[in-house]
Order: structure tokens, then C-alpha cells, then sequence
């Protein structure tokens, strides 16, 4: 227990206050799902309850990685990048030659994580974009196979980049060097990043319910509205701008950039992930997380916010990265 | 040897499955906990008889014995120990077939006994996409008993995890779909098409986890 209690102590107050709050949301969800089917008894509240039981798995995965350190985010990070491609991988057109090829782009996750372990920023930015860009193609020649080549090469590349690479850089920030002044600590930078990124997810799904009317892309997410985006967009901004100074170092001009683009990248990583979908003919990448979906229907706004929330506290704040 | 069975499905086959299929299963309910029951498969791979192994119910999984080929799964001290005790295979003699033996002996002592046993109709590991003709070894195993429930289970994918020749097994999401039980009628013609058509329409429902 005294060390529990002394763990707990070593944390920045910031972080445990802020995972305090999601465990409250969480805890208020749970009491409205709890109350919903007796106002309206007809319902059926069974994906709603499972929705959020699923939560209390991943918030309970992501925080204890956050309190545990840089190595435990890596590797639950490893494992979602895993658990991403694959589902990427078995649904994506790929060639029944490519066994060997969807091999190698396993491969690439452990390699492309161990530059976050050892720390060197500049070829974890080239390895995936520049590297296995050539690599896997150069592979693919090996084979034989020229049917739907470009295709395939392509394909696994959009994989890589979006499951492997982009999704790393919420692991990469747990980096963030010290002597920058980081108030929540680099798990506080990590946390506002989740927070912020599902807030918005959330918040543009109950806007969407409540006002919804205009559609905004109906050839690709027909139940996406002009007044959930523009519901759930103020909300996230509003939460970026009053909670952000709590956990990031973002101030000023970088703190409303991101309060502006933020809540955007999520927007479009949730449409074009589901344009990709449509064009598979699925409408959930997997059954994983049950009430959500796969892995990949959970973080596809993530795949998106993660790399400009990463480049903006480099471009204002972490000047030593 | 029960507790090594259920040591080795569920401490390490278990996540071994999930790692390399994902393991997804649609109308897990639907599959009998008692016997007898018969199950029946389409067949790409020898991940299909894991794969359904790891996904049981654990309380109906002393119960569960798939069905395979003698002259492949006996073959050899090893092998044999591994498909007796831990696959707990009922074996099938197919090379046998047609000689007068009854081949289905062991298939149904074991569901005399209360068995759940598993039969890949097609006989033999197809390429994955297409169905091959079924055998109707099965017909007679419901006919012999036709208070056992036959569920259908269309298993997609896993002809590309560990396809037939293959010696590495490479990480792709399979899914495994469970219909509901259909029951002897009395015809075997009949019986034989509602389970083709049965399991077509599960295979239909499937995710496009498939070559392109």
C-alpha cells in the first residue's frame, strides 16, 4: 500500500486530477445509462452501456500506461499499432503473393518504435515516409507479382503511415525532454492529447444527435452533420483553450492553433478512415471493443491529431526535441 | 490429461489465436454447450480447428473433439499423442472409406458418449474462397442421431493466416460466424442443401477478410 501511495505521490498533481475527471465522466455515463431505460422504457440502451463499459477497459489500459511511464506507453503502443495494421492489412486489398510482405510490415512496428526507445527524433521521422517507403516496394519485386502493383505498394504504405507512424507520435511525446517546462509532465502532454481527441469525438456524436439536420459529407459518413462538426468543433476548442494550460505548456498564439485544428484533424481522420471503409464494403474494421467496433474505428481521429498536436508543441514550446 | 487440455487451449493456444487472428466471433451464443451436437465447418486451414478450439466456451470445452483424418493426424508418436490428448481428435479413417469399415465409429461413440464433435464436411482443407462439394458422412451422423443440434460455422480467413503448404502463419483478422442449428429432417438430400445453403449465408454475412 505505501508504495502504491508513494507511486501515486511522485505523479504530477495535474495528471492524477485530470485522470480523476475522466473516471467522474465516466462514472456520470454509467449513472445516465443507468437511469435512460426507465425515462424511456421502449429503447434498446444495450449498445450505449456496452459502449461504456469498453471505455472503463481503455481508460483503465491508457492510465495505468501514463502512470507507469514511457516504457509502458511505448509498448501498449506497440500493441495498438499492431492491432491496427492487422485489421488495415486483412481488409485492404492485398494480393494472395503478399503473405511475405504483410510479414515485413509487422516488422516495421518494433523497428520504427525502438527510434522513440533510443530517443533519436530525426530517424523516426524518415524511417517509415522515406525507408520502408522504398523497402517494401523494392520487396514486393522479389515476388514477381506485377498485377496491382503500384496498388499494393501503396496500400501497405497508407498502413504503415497511418497505424505505425502517425499513432506513434502520441507514444513519441512521453519523450518530451524535461527542461522544457512541462506542467502535467510528458504523460500530462500524452493525456490532454487523448482527452482532447475522443472529447471531440463525443461531443461531435451528442451535437449530432441533439441539432443535427445538415449533412456535411453524405457519400461518405451519411449520420455526420454541419451542426455536430460545428457543435462538437466549439466544445473541443473551448475545452483546448481552458484546459490546455493545465497540461501542456501551450500558451498564447500555440494554444489557439490548437484549439482551432485540433478538433479538425480529428473530424477528418473519423471521414477519410471511413472512406476507406466504404470503399471495403465494411462499416467496422473489426469487432474488437465491443459497442465501438475495431481498434481502428476508436482511433482513427487519433491517427490524425496526433501528429499536428506533436508538431505544434514542437513549433511553440518544445524547442529542445 | 483434461487439465493439460484445458491448460494448453486456454493458457496458451488461447493468446497465441488472438495475436495471429484477432479471433472476432458473431453469435458466440448460438453454439451448443451440451451434447450431442455436431458442428460443421467450411475448411482452409489447420488454424480452423485451433481457432474454434480457443473460441468455446470454456465449461463446454472438455466436450468439444474435432473430427480429423486419421492417416494425417495419427502419423507418427508425436503427432498422435498431441491430436489424442490435447487436439482430443475423434479419428476418421478416410483412406479407408468405401472398404466396408465403418468409418464413422469413433465419430459416433463419441456422440453416444455426449460429445460435441466438430466435422469439416468439405473432407479435406480447401483454397479459402470456394466451397468444395460436402461429403455426407454427416447426414448419417445426424441421421444416427437426430436429437443432436447441427450448427453451422463459416470460418473466414484463416486459409490466409496458414494456408494448405504454407510453413510460417502470418497475422490477418479471421472471423468466425455462428447460424443457428438445423436438425435431421429424414432426407438426406435435404439435409445436405439446407446445411450448404446454411452455411453460404453465413459466408455471405462475412467481412471481406479476403485476397484481393
Amino acid at each position: 500500500m505505501d508504495l502504491i501511495a508513494r507511486a501515486f505521490a511522485a505523479q504530477p498533481p495535474a495528471l492524477l486530477w485530470g485522470l480523476g475527471g475522466v473516471l467522474g465522466v465516466l462514472t456520470l455515463a454509467v449513472a445516465i445509462t443507468a437511469v435512460l431505460p426507465r425515462l424511456n422504457p421502449g429503447k434498446d440502451y444495450t449498445n450505449l452501456s456496452q459502449r461504456i463499459t469498453s471505455w472503463w477497459v481503455m481508460i483503465a489500459l491508457l492510465a495505468g500506461a501514463l502512470l507507469l511511464g514511457w516504457v509502458a506507453v511505448l509498448v501498449l503502443f506497440v500493441v495498438i499499432s499492431f492491432i491496427g495494421l492487422r485489421e488495415f492489412l486483412s481488409l485492404a486489398h492485398i494480393r494472395p503473393e503478399d503473405r511475405l510482405i504483410v510479414l515485413l510490415a509487422y516488422v516495421c512496428i518494433p523497428i520504427s518504435y525502438a527510434f522513440i526507445a533510443i530517443d533519436r527524433y530525426g530517424m523516426y521521422l524518415v524511417f517509415i515516409p522515406v525507408y520502408v517507403f522504398m523497402f517494401l516496394p523494392f520487396a514486393m519485386t522479389w515476388i514477381g507479382q506485377t498485377r496491382a502493383f503500384l496498388a499494393t505498394a501503396a496500400t501497405f504504405h497508407w498502413g504503415l503511415v497511418t497505424c505505425v507512424y502517425n499513432l506513434g507520435f502520441a507514444a513519441f511525446l512521453m519523450r518530451a525532454p524535461l527542461t522544457d517546462h512541462l506542467p502535467a509532465g510528458p504523460a500530462g502532454l500524452v493525456f490532454f492529447l487523448l482527452v482532447a481527441t475522443e472529447a471531440n469525438d463525443v461531443m461531435q456524436y451528442v451535437w449530432g444527435k441533439l441539432l443535427g439536420r445538415h449533412k456535411i459529407i453524405p457519400k461518405v459518413s451519411p449520420n455526420k452533420t454541419w451542426e455536430g462538426f460545428i457543435g462538437g468543433w466549439a466544445t473541443t476548442a473551448a475545452l483546448i483553450w481552458f484546459l490546455g494550460p493545465v497540461f501542456t505548456p501551450l500558451s498564447g498564439l500555440g494554444l489557439a492553433v490548437t484549439a482551432i485544428f485540433l478538433p479538425v484533424a480529428g473530424f477528418a481522420g473519423d471521414v477519410t478512415m471511413s472512406a476507406i471503409k466504404r470503399d471495403i464494403g465494411v462499416k467496422d474494421s473489426s469487432a474488437l471493443i465491443p459497442g465501438h467496433g475495431g481498434l481502428l474505428d476508436r482511433a482513427d481521429s487519433l491517427i490524425f491529431t496526433a501528429p499536428l498536436y506533436f508538431h505544434i508543441l514542437i513549433f511553440f514550446c518544445l524547442r529542445d526535441f | 490429461m483434461r487439465w493439460l487440455r484445458r491448460a494448453v487451449i486456454v493458457a496458451i493456444a488461447r493468446p497465441i489465436a488472438r495475436v495471429f487472428t484477432g479471433a472476432d466471433i458473431v453469435g458466440r451464443e448460438k453454439l451448443p454447450l451440451k451434447g450431442p451436437a455436431i458442428l460443421v465447418a467450411n475448411h482452409a486451414s489447420h488454424v480452423d480447428t485451433v481457432l474454434l478450439l480457443t473460441i468455446y466456451p470454456s465449461k463446454a470445452l472438455d466436450r468439444v473433439r474435432p473430427a480429423a483424418a486419421a492417416d494425417y493426424f495419427l502419423k507418427g508418436r508425436l503427432m498422435s499423442w498431441f491430436s489424442r490428448n490435447i487436439l482430443a481428435i475423434v479419428p476418421v479413417a478416410r483412406d479407408r472409406a468405401g472398404s466396408g469399415e465403418d468409418v464413422l465409429a469413433p465419430a459416433r461413440e463419441a456422440l453416444a458418449a455426449g460429445d460435441i464433435v466438430l466435422i469439416f464436411p468439405e473432407g479435406t482443407r480447401g483454397d479459402g474462397e470456394e466451397m468444395s462439394k460436402l461429403k455426407s458422412g454427416v447426414a448419417r451422423l445426424a441421421a444416427a442421431f437426430p436429437e443432436a443440434p447441427v450448427t453451422p460455422i463459416w470460418l473466414q480467413g484463416a486459409g490466409r493466416v496458414l494456408p494448405k503448404g504454407a510453413h510460417v502463419p502470418v497475422p490477418l483478422n479471421c472471423t468466425v460466424l455462428v447460424g443457428e442449428a438445423i436438425r435431421w429432417g429424414g432426407d438426406r438430400a435435404a439435409f445436405m442443401e439446407e446445411m450448404r445453403v446454411a452455411l453460404e449465408a453465413l459466408k455471405a454475412l462475412a467481412p471481406p477478410q479476403r485476397w484481393a
